[in-house]
Order: structure tokens, then C-alpha cells, then sequence
């Protein structure tokens, strides 16, 4: 039983069946990566496990429990983060105050009015923050304007902030659309490290190849809304049905 | 000092000494000259405007400023406020402080109807949403609730809400020893009772109102930097940057932002609450959408979620219509005689339109030249000034090089 | 039923200016996605179009008739407006009594350049703004253009009124059969509520059966593959920006006879022009018409004397209640198109 289990899941815009019948175990502490051609479901799929959309039929179980018809802040207090497509962060915010959030998220909870003491008193927050930043490379900017960072600082500050609230299962989201190659080699790095590091599930979408060969233990492909082959990338890598998906080859 | 850091503490106490000491500050030229006909601002009821809209506007920041919603129905609260304490000073008595407390609670809980309802949604359908509500109140103040001839006359409606002779005051006397209408007071200070410094040919006035709205206003101006620098404030900048991240931290911003709707609805039903203090008479006009969109005026012009912007929006309004109004064409004419008559009376003839009554034109112009070019108002003019000066002189300029974020001010 | 029908009747009237407003509003938000404070004054300008026109209209000549005496046995002074010494005393009459008609023709060219005019030199510098900014920056011009038009026009309304074939009042209730006298309903009301069928009507017209519209239609759709192809969009949506202008002003023009024009008209027009647009459901064209003529009827039910005797006071609130209740349960309003301004 994994830690993530998709069962039977349909859905349907209209006439068009965006997945069907999907189901997909993720098992807990592997690098589980979803990958398949334009079309194919994925974000479709990703919404549906963030409580975004509401399959049709079917069910999502994390660690046993549903997610379906929760609120993003009650999916996120279960111990599921969300990395998006374009990194979201706190522009307007300094990259320490980024970083203390989650923070305060994870000791609080969803809302707590603590509108009279200081936040520069928040020493055990301040702590944590300032730790987290260091083991990103970030200390430095830590006073820095978030939005004034290049795309790989964001996506690194994104990561952090959603690992210093010790998820349980990482969904990451094409973590490294439209970046340069550096930033991609440096944000799969990072990814490695925390693997390496940490006892985490990283469920990951992906378009780029090297990106998801790097780094999935696991490969799920999806095409035309249902998972077509799930297996080792060494397997995946030669399999003739993945190649008729994604080139259109017939075997 | 007081759990602020040096830099608020500074800012404090300048604010601080500027409001006790503003009969000093405000009343420059000695009095009868003409100066001090035109310029002097330190009377007792433009004082009292000054912090009393300070108020009205810090509030105000604590949600446009912090969570960028814009409320556009804040005046709602200062009706209802002003409404409350005069129905405090017509059923309980003259002393102000219940009566403003009172006006806190009662502005706090239709904040909170309205915020409840208001806040699921966002964007330009909440300051629609807060537009229609305010108006609905503005329209139930003016004639439903308020028609005199009915047993539930709440507000008195065209006419305004007033004290009557015949008026219960239980806890006080409904008429004094000479027949009148008795006055607002703080524990026996009347509010209208003033002290007068002369020295040499200036006058200066110590109004009790002034103080008591003044010390209130300092109190909360320092709530409202607690609030910025606490936890609770950092999370309301989050609701302003992005909901999305927010959401998926495991934050619900809902209450974040009702908590911050409420509380600058009290700081507004304060703000009504004094201002019926100082005049207890309270009528629908305090409500209606305009009055609503002046207090995102005196935000603007000051600076928006900055600490100080909204006492310096606040008071640059006050101060300007008060100024503005005064001038009429007699003064344009002395002001510009030195230049040769025809051109006089064509530079009058344009200013006209700016001055006296029109200065409703010179404020909508203002504020539109403060949107287009000065999106930070006065603190981000001042701002830039200071960096102006700074150029100037080069060699302190590395120091400051890289792009630090610092939080509002 | 003859109260029924009656209430209809009055509320088609103001539910006509309403859906002529929030039509031009809905134009300008799903074209240029500008929510505009200043459309109520675009509104007020065309009511004062009407006001000017008269005047210039009215300019006289003075002449002195040395066969009259006034009451101080003076010459009497005697006012010929120029038209009539030009086109002679009956036809200039009929032009002056006709002022409130003519001065559409007059409003469509000037309301076309105030709206070019505001478009290029003002808004289109707030497009990448926030729609914070957007909503001060036009309050500000709202605020503007009526001091404007107060320090010309003073703060009074001004009677203007409508041509003497329309000043009277038409028995409706004796053509259906119902007693005389019990449904009658002023003329110029009728005229304008034909005048906002024919105006709403040719700008559905123009959007779906030319060319340029189409162009308009989809780009309201889908913006960036129209100007993919190489179409020049923003040109176009300034043009509607005048479009929407006009149509603010031409409902202004038409109002002047029912509520003399008076400067801050556009202001108490406003709040329920967004009420409308809102409930109708942002962007939707038809949806703000539809959702115009429902709140106008909506409100005039609400002013009966047998409703009030129950709800006192409902008549001030109604629109607002309904406008939340509608913003609250169906979130896009009556007919709007998902993805519009939603969180």
C-alpha cells in the first residue's frame, strides 16, 4: 500500500474524457515521476490530488485518508506540499519572511491572531528560518526582495519553504519549466540532496527527460488520460509503448 | 522601548510629539495677521479632524495596506459609530468613554457581518460588494430607519441624529441648571473647553477634545505598528502577495482577512465615535459612497501600507481643503497684484476654478496626479527626495547598494 | 393587474438607463478589462451635451422695439435667438423645442473624442496596473469631470425639456381595455425606452454583423490569438472605448428630459450601474442588459404602496439586497462567462 493510492479515478470536461480510469500507487520514500506527452492528463491528474478538481468517479487516499472536497490548506496540513509550474512565492516579501511562514503555518496552524507580539521576538521561527536558508545557500539574500531573485532562486526558495514544514509527499509540478539549463542542473541537485537527505515522497510531473531520469525511481506514463506503462526507468527508457506515445510509432 | 524596535520607537515618538505639540506647530504666524488668517490650522475643530481622520485612515491601512483589499464602503463604519455614541449620549449620559466604546463594538460587529459576507470574494467583486453595502446602509440611514414619524426612528434620517432636552440620560441629567442641552465630557472635562497661551502677539489653544482624540490616536497608531511588525501582520502582506502560496502552506486566509476587515472597523467606529464627542450630532451624509472614497483618498495621498502615510494623508487632506476653501478671488488678486492687470485677471480668472468652493477640483486632480505618477503618495515622495539628496553625495551610496527589501515604514 | 402592468412600465424607464450604462461598462471591461469609475460621468456630460446645445441654441440677439414699452415704460428689450432670425421665427422655434433630439448628434462626436481622449491619455497607461489602481484612478476622473462641470454649470439641476409633441402623458391602460386613466405613462418615458432598444440593439448589431465587431468579439475572447494574427486589437479597443463612451453619453442625452442633468447624477448613477454589470455578470453584454431592465422593473415593484406598507423602505434597498444575494449563491451572476475575474 503506498503512500499516495489513485483508484479508479474518471474525469470528464464535457465530451472530452481527461482521465480515465487511472490508478497509480505511489510508494513512500521513492521519487515517483508521471511523465507522457501533451495531453495526456497530467495536470489534470495533479489537480485532482491537490483537491483542485473533483473526479468523476474514483477515489484519492493519502496515507489512507480522502483528500477529495478538502480545502488546499487542509490537504497541506496533511502532510502534502505543492510545488507549481511557475514558482509561487511571497514576492513582495524578504526571502527570510518567505521562509518563516510555512514556519508559523506548521507551529499555528491554519489561523492564529497573534497580532500583538513581534515577530522579530519569534526567535525559535527566526532559528528554523534562518537554519533552512543556510542549508539552501540562500543566507545571504536572506533581507532580499523574493521577487527581485532569478527563476532558480525562487524555485529553490519554493522547495525550502515547502520542506520546512516536513511534508510527508512533495508533488512537484514541471519543477523546472522554462529555466535555463543551469538552474535546472542546480534545482536537480537539490532535489537529489533532499532525496538523499530526507524521508520524503516526491511525486513529480515532468515534460523534460533528463530531468525525470535523473531522478524517478519509479515512472508512471501516461497517454490520452490513463497510465499506459509503470515501471523502472531503466524499463521505461526502451519500452516500445512509450515510444508509440510519445512519437506515434506503431510497434 | 514599548516592544518596538529603535526604528518604530523613533518614528513613535516623533508622531508623538508632533500630536502634543501641534498647537505650537500648527498656529506658525501670530494671530489677526493675514499669515495666520490663511495658513494657521491650530483651532480646536480642524485639530481634531486632523487625528480623528488619522485614525479613520490607520485603520483603513490595516486592511487596504496589508491585504490590498479595497474596501470601498469604510464609511459605513464611521456612520454607524457616530449613530451609536449619540445614542449613548442620549440614553446613558454625557461622559464619552462608553459612548466610544459603544461605537467600537457596534462598528466591530456589522464589520463583522459585512466582512463575512463581503470576503468571499476578492478582487474588484469585494469593492463592489463593499460599495453596495454601504450605500444600502447609507440609504437605510437616510430614510428607512429614519423616518420620524415611526416608533423605530434610529437615525432620524434627512436631519441627523441630535441631542433633545427631553432626552433620558439615566445615568447623568437630561437638561443642566440653566435649561440646556448638558456637554460631552471626560469624567467632568468638558470636551469643548479650551486653555489659551498667549506669547507676545501668538495664540495658542489647548483644546481637552483635541487631547483626548489625540492621546487615542497615539494609542492606536501604536497598535497599528504592532500590527505590522507581528506574525499576524506578516500573514495579512502574504494574503496581499499571493493567496495561492498562502493556501498551500496550510494557511486559510479567510479569517486573516475578516480579522483585519473587523479591525479596521472598529479603528473607523472609533474614529465615528469621537467625532460625535466632539459634535454629538451624527447624520447619514458621514456614510455615503463619496465619504467612502475620500477615506481611500487621504490613504492614497499618504502612502499605502506605510505606517506613517495614512496620519500624513489624513491631515495633508484636512489641512489642504481647509486652506483651499479659504482662498477666494480677493486673495488671488492680492497674491498676484505684482503682475501687470491683464495678466492678473486671467491668472485669476483660471485659479478660480481651483480654489474656494472648487477645491473638490484641486483634490481630484491632486489625487489622480498621485495615482499616475506617485503610486507610494507622500512617503514615497519623501522617499524619493532623500534619495535624491543622497545622489548628491555619491560617497554614501555604496553602503545602501544592494536591493534590500525593507518592510514598510 | 393594471398595477402590475403599470410598475413594469415605470420600471422600464430607469431600467433602461441602467442597462444603457452598465452595456457600456460591460463593453469596456471585456474589451480593455478597465473597470471604469468615470462611467457615470460620461453619463452626466451627455445630459449636459443636451444642456449646452440648448444654450447654444437659445443664444439670442438683443434688439430694442421702440413700439413696446416694458412695465417701467422703458423700450422693451426683446431676445431673438439667432436661429430664429435665421431660419425664421417657426422653424427656429421647432429647432429650439427640438433641442433634447438634436443634441444626439451633437453628443455623438463629442462623446467619441472625450472617450478616444480619456482611453490614449489615461488608461491605456493603467492596463498592466492593478485593478486597484484602475478603479482610483477613474474615481479620480469621476471626481474631476463633475467639478468640472459644476464650475460651469453650477450646482442646480437644469430643466431641460423634451419637444411639446412629447411633454404629455399616454393612456396605456385604455388601449388594453382597463379603465381610463389608470395606466398613463409620459410620453418622452416611451421614447426613451424605444430609443435604448434601438441603441442597445444596434450595438449588438454592430458587434455581430461587421467585420470590425466580429474582430472585437473574439478578441474579447481570446486576445492573444487575434493578435497573432496581425490584427492590430488595441486600436479597435480603443475604438469601443469611444463606442462605450457614446452610448454612456447618448443615455445621458435622452435622460435630461426625465431628471433635469444636474453634476453629480453620474455619481448616483454609478453604484447601480456596477450593481447591474455584477449582477448581470462581468463581461457579459447581454447579461448587464438583461440584469438593467430586471433591477429597474425590480425597484419600481419595490415602490408600490403595497409593498412599502409591508417592507417599509424596501424600495431603497431592494436592488442592493438582491445585488448580494445574486453575488453570493451564482458568484459569475446571471450570465457571465467562466474565467472572468474570478480568484
Amino acid at each position: 500500500m503506498g503512500i499516495l493510492e489513485v483508484k479508479n479515478v474518471n474525469k470528464r470536461f464535457g465530451g472530452l474524457q481527461a482521465l480515465g480510469d487511472v490508478n497509480l500507487s505511489v510508494a513512500e520514500n521513492t521519487v515517483h515521476a508521471i511523465i507522457g506527452p501533451n495531453g495526456a492528463g497530467k495536470s489534470t491528474l495533479l489537480n485532482c490530488l491537490i483537491g483542485k478538481l473533483i473526479p468523476d468517479t474514483g477515489s484519492v487516499l493519502f496515507d489512507g485518508e480522502s483528500v477529495l472536497g478538502r480545502k488546499p490548506f487542509e490537504i497541506c496540513q496533511m502532510g502534502i506540499s505543492r510545488v507549481f509550474q511557475t514558482p509561487e512565492i511571497f514576492g513582495e516579501l524578504s526571502v527570510l519572511e518567505n521562509m518563516m511562514i510555512p514556519i508559523f503555518a506548521k507551529r499555528d496552524g491554519a489561523f492564529r491572531m497573534q497580532a500583538l507580539s513581534s515577530t522579530a521576538g519569534e526567535r525559535d521561527v527566526l532559528e528554523q528560518a534562518e537554519h533552512m536558508l543556510e542549508s539552501l545557500n540562500m543566507a545571504d539574500k536572506r533581507h532580499m526582495h523574493s521577487a527581485a531573485m532569478s527563476r532558480g532562486d525562487k524555485r529553490r526558495l519554493e522547495i525550502g519553504m515547502c520542506l520546512s514544514q516536513n511534508p510527508r509527499l512533495l508533488l512537484l509540478d514541471e519543477p523546472t519549466a522554462g529555466m535555463a539549463r543551469a538552474d535546472t542542473n542546480n534545482t536537480i541537485d537539490l532535489l537529489k540532496q533532499i532525496k538523499d537527505e530526507r524521508d520524503i515522497t516526491i511525486a513529480i510531473i515532468e515534460h523534460d527527460m533528463h530531468v525525470v531520469f535523473s531522478l524517478a525511481e519509479r515512472i508512471t506514463v501516461l497517454a490520452q488520460g490513463s497510465p499506459l506503462v509503470e515501471d523502472t526507468p531503466e524499463k521505461i527508457k526502451g519500452h516500445p509503448k512509450v515510444r508509440e506515445a510519445y512519437l506515434g510509432e506503431t510497434a | 522601548m514599548f516592544g518596538l524596535n529603535q526604528k518604530d520607537t523613533r518614528l513613535f515618538l516623533i508622531v508623538a510629539a508632533m500630536t502634543l505639540l501641534a498647537p505650537f506647530i500648527l498656529n506658525p504666524f501670530p494671530e489677526g495677521t493675514a499669515m495666520a488668517q490663511m495658513f494657521n490650522a491650530g483651532y480646536p475643530d480642524l485639530m481634531q479632524r486632523f487625528v480623528i481622520f488619522g485614525i479613520l485612515v490607520i485603520g483603513f491601512n490595516i486592511l487596504f495596506g496589508l491585504t490590498g483589499y479595497l474596501s470601498f464602503g469604510h464609511a459605513a463604519f464611521l456612520g454607524v459609530g457616530s449613530y451609536a455614541a449619540v445614542w449613548m449620549f442620549k440614553l446613558v449620559g454625557m461622559n464619552v468613554v462608553p459612548a466610544i466604546l459603544l461605537s467600537m463594538v457596534v462598528a466591530g460587529l456589522f464589520a463583522l457581518l459585512i466582512g463575512y459576507v463581503s470576503l468571499r470574494r476578492s478582487g474588484i467583486y469585494f469593492s463592489i460588494l463593499t460599495l453596495a453595502f454601504a450605500q444600502m446602509s447609507y440609504n437605510l440611514a437616510y430614510s428607512v430607519l429614519g423616518n420620524p414619524a415611526s416608533n423605530f426612528n434610529l437615525t432620524n434620517g434627512e436631519t441627523g441624529l441630535q441631542l433633545l432636552l427631553d432626552d433620558p440620560r439615566v445615568l447623568g441629567e437630561s437638561v443642566t441648571a440653566d435649561g440646556s442641552i448638558p456637554v460631552t465630557n471626560f469624567f467632568g472635562i468638558a470636551m469643548r473647553d479650551s486653555f489659551n497661551l498667549e506669547i507676545g502677539g501668538w495664540l495658542f489653544t489647548f483644546n481637552a477634545g483635541y487631547y483626548l482624540a489625540g492621546i487615542i490616536m497615539l494609542i492606536s497608531f501604536y497598535i497599528s505598528i504592532r500590527i505590522f511588525r507581528s506574525p499576524f501582520g506578516m500573514m495579512l502582506r502574504a494574503v496581499k502577495s499571493n493567496q495561492q502560496r498562502m493556501n498551500y502552506t496550510g494557511l486559510s486566509s479567510r479569517p486573516y482577512t475578516l480579522a483585519a476587515f473587523v479591525i479596521s472597523g472598529i479603528y473607523a467606529g472609533l474614529a465615528g465615535g469621537l467625532l460625535s464627542s466632539m459634535d454629538p450630532l451624527a447624520g447619514a451624509e458621514r456614510m455615503h459612497w463619496t465619504a467612502s472614497g475620500e477615506i481611500v483618498i487621504m490613504a492614497i495621498l499618504g502612502g499605502v501600507g506605510t505606517l506613517i502615510g495614512p496620519i500624513l494623508g489624513a491631515g495633508f487632506n484636512e489641512y489642504f481643503k481647509n486652506i483651499l476653501s479659504k482662498i477666494n478671488d480677493e486673495v488671488l488678486h492680492q497674491w498676484l497684484s505684482f503682475m501687470p492687470d491683464g495678466l492678473e485677471n486671467a491668472f485669476v480668472g483660471v485659479l478660480h476654478f481651483f480654489v474656494g468652493k472648487g477645491w473638490h477640483l484641486s483634490l481630484g486632480l491632486l489625487f489622480m496626479m498621485v495615482i499616475i505618477f506617485l503610486p507610494g503618495g507622500l512617503v514615497e515622495g519623501g522617499q524619493r527626495l532623500a534619495r535624491l539628496f543622497r545622489r548628491r553625495r555619491p560617497s554614501d551610496d555604496d553602503s545602501q547598494k544592494s536591493a534590500q527589501s525593507t518592510p514598510a515604514e | 393587474m393594471d398595477a402590475i402592468l403599470l410598475q413594469i412600465l415605470n420600471g422600464l424607464d430607469k431600467g433602461s438607463a441602467y442597462a444603457l450604462i452598465a452595456l457600456g461598462l460591460t463593453l469596456i471591461f471585456g474589451t480593455l478589462g478597465v473597470v471604469n469609475f468615470a462611467h457615470g460621468a460620461l453619463f452626466m456630460i451627455g445630459a449636459f451635451c443636451a444642456v449646452t446645445l440648448q444654450r447654444i441654441l437659445t443664444l439670442s440677439t438683443i434688439t430694442i422695439d421702440e413700439t413696446q414699452k416694458d412695465f417701467l415704460g422703458n423700450p422693451l428689450k426683446v431676445k431673438t435667438p439667432y436661429v430664429e432670425s435665421w431660419f425664421g421665427p417657426e422653424t427656429g422655434a421647432a429647432i429650439i423645442d427640438w433641442s433634447v433630439p438634436l443634441a444626439i448628434l451633437f453628443a455623438i462626436p463629442v462623446m467619441l473624442l472625450i472617450g478616444y481622449v480619456m482611453e490614449r491619455g489615461l488608461i491605456k497607461h493603467f492596463y498592466k496596473r492593478p485593478h486597484a489602481d484602475q478603479i482610483l484612478v477613474t474615481f479620480g476622473l469621476a471626481i474631476v469631470l463633475q467639478e468640472i462641470i459644476k464650475a460651469f454649470y453650477g450646482a442646480n439641476p437644469i430643466p431641460t425639456g423634451a419637444p411639446a409633441a412629447f411633454r404629455g402623458s399616454f393612456d396605456f391602460g385604455s388601449m388594453f381595455g382597463f379603465d381610463p386613466n389608470t395606466i398613463i405613462y409620459p410620453y418622452w418615458r416611451m421614447v426613451y425606452f424605444a430609443f435604448a432598444a434601438v441603441i442597445i440593439g444596434g450595438v449588438f448589431a454592430f458587434l455581430r454583423y461587421t467585420t470590425f465587431g466580429m474582430v472585437v468579439r473574439a478578441g474579447m475572447a481570446d486576445r492573444e490569438t487575434v493578435e497573432l494574427l496581425g490584427i492590430n486589437i488595441d486600436r479597435r479597443f480603443t475604438i469601443m472605448f469611444g463606442v462605450a463612451a457614446a452610448v454612456a453619453g447618448l443615455a445621458g442625452v435622452m435622460y435630461a428630459p426625465i431628471n433635469s442633468p444636474n453634476y453629480h447624477m453620474g455619481m448616483d448613477f454609478l453604484v447601480l450601474s456596477f450593481v447591474v454589470v455584477v449582477v448581470g455578470g462581468m463581461g457579459s453584454l447581454p447579461g448587464a442588459v438583461l440584469a438593467g431592465f430586471l433591477l429597474g422593473i425590480l425597484e419600481a415593484f419595490a415602490s408600490m404602496n403595497e409593498i412599502k406598507a409591508i417592507f417599509p423602505g424596501i424600495d431603497q434597498i431592494i436592488i442592493y439586497l438582491v445585488a448580494i444575494i445574486i453575488i453570493l449563491t451564482r458568484p459569475r451572476g446571471l450570465m457571465g462567462r467562466p474565467g472572468v475575474m474570478e480568484e
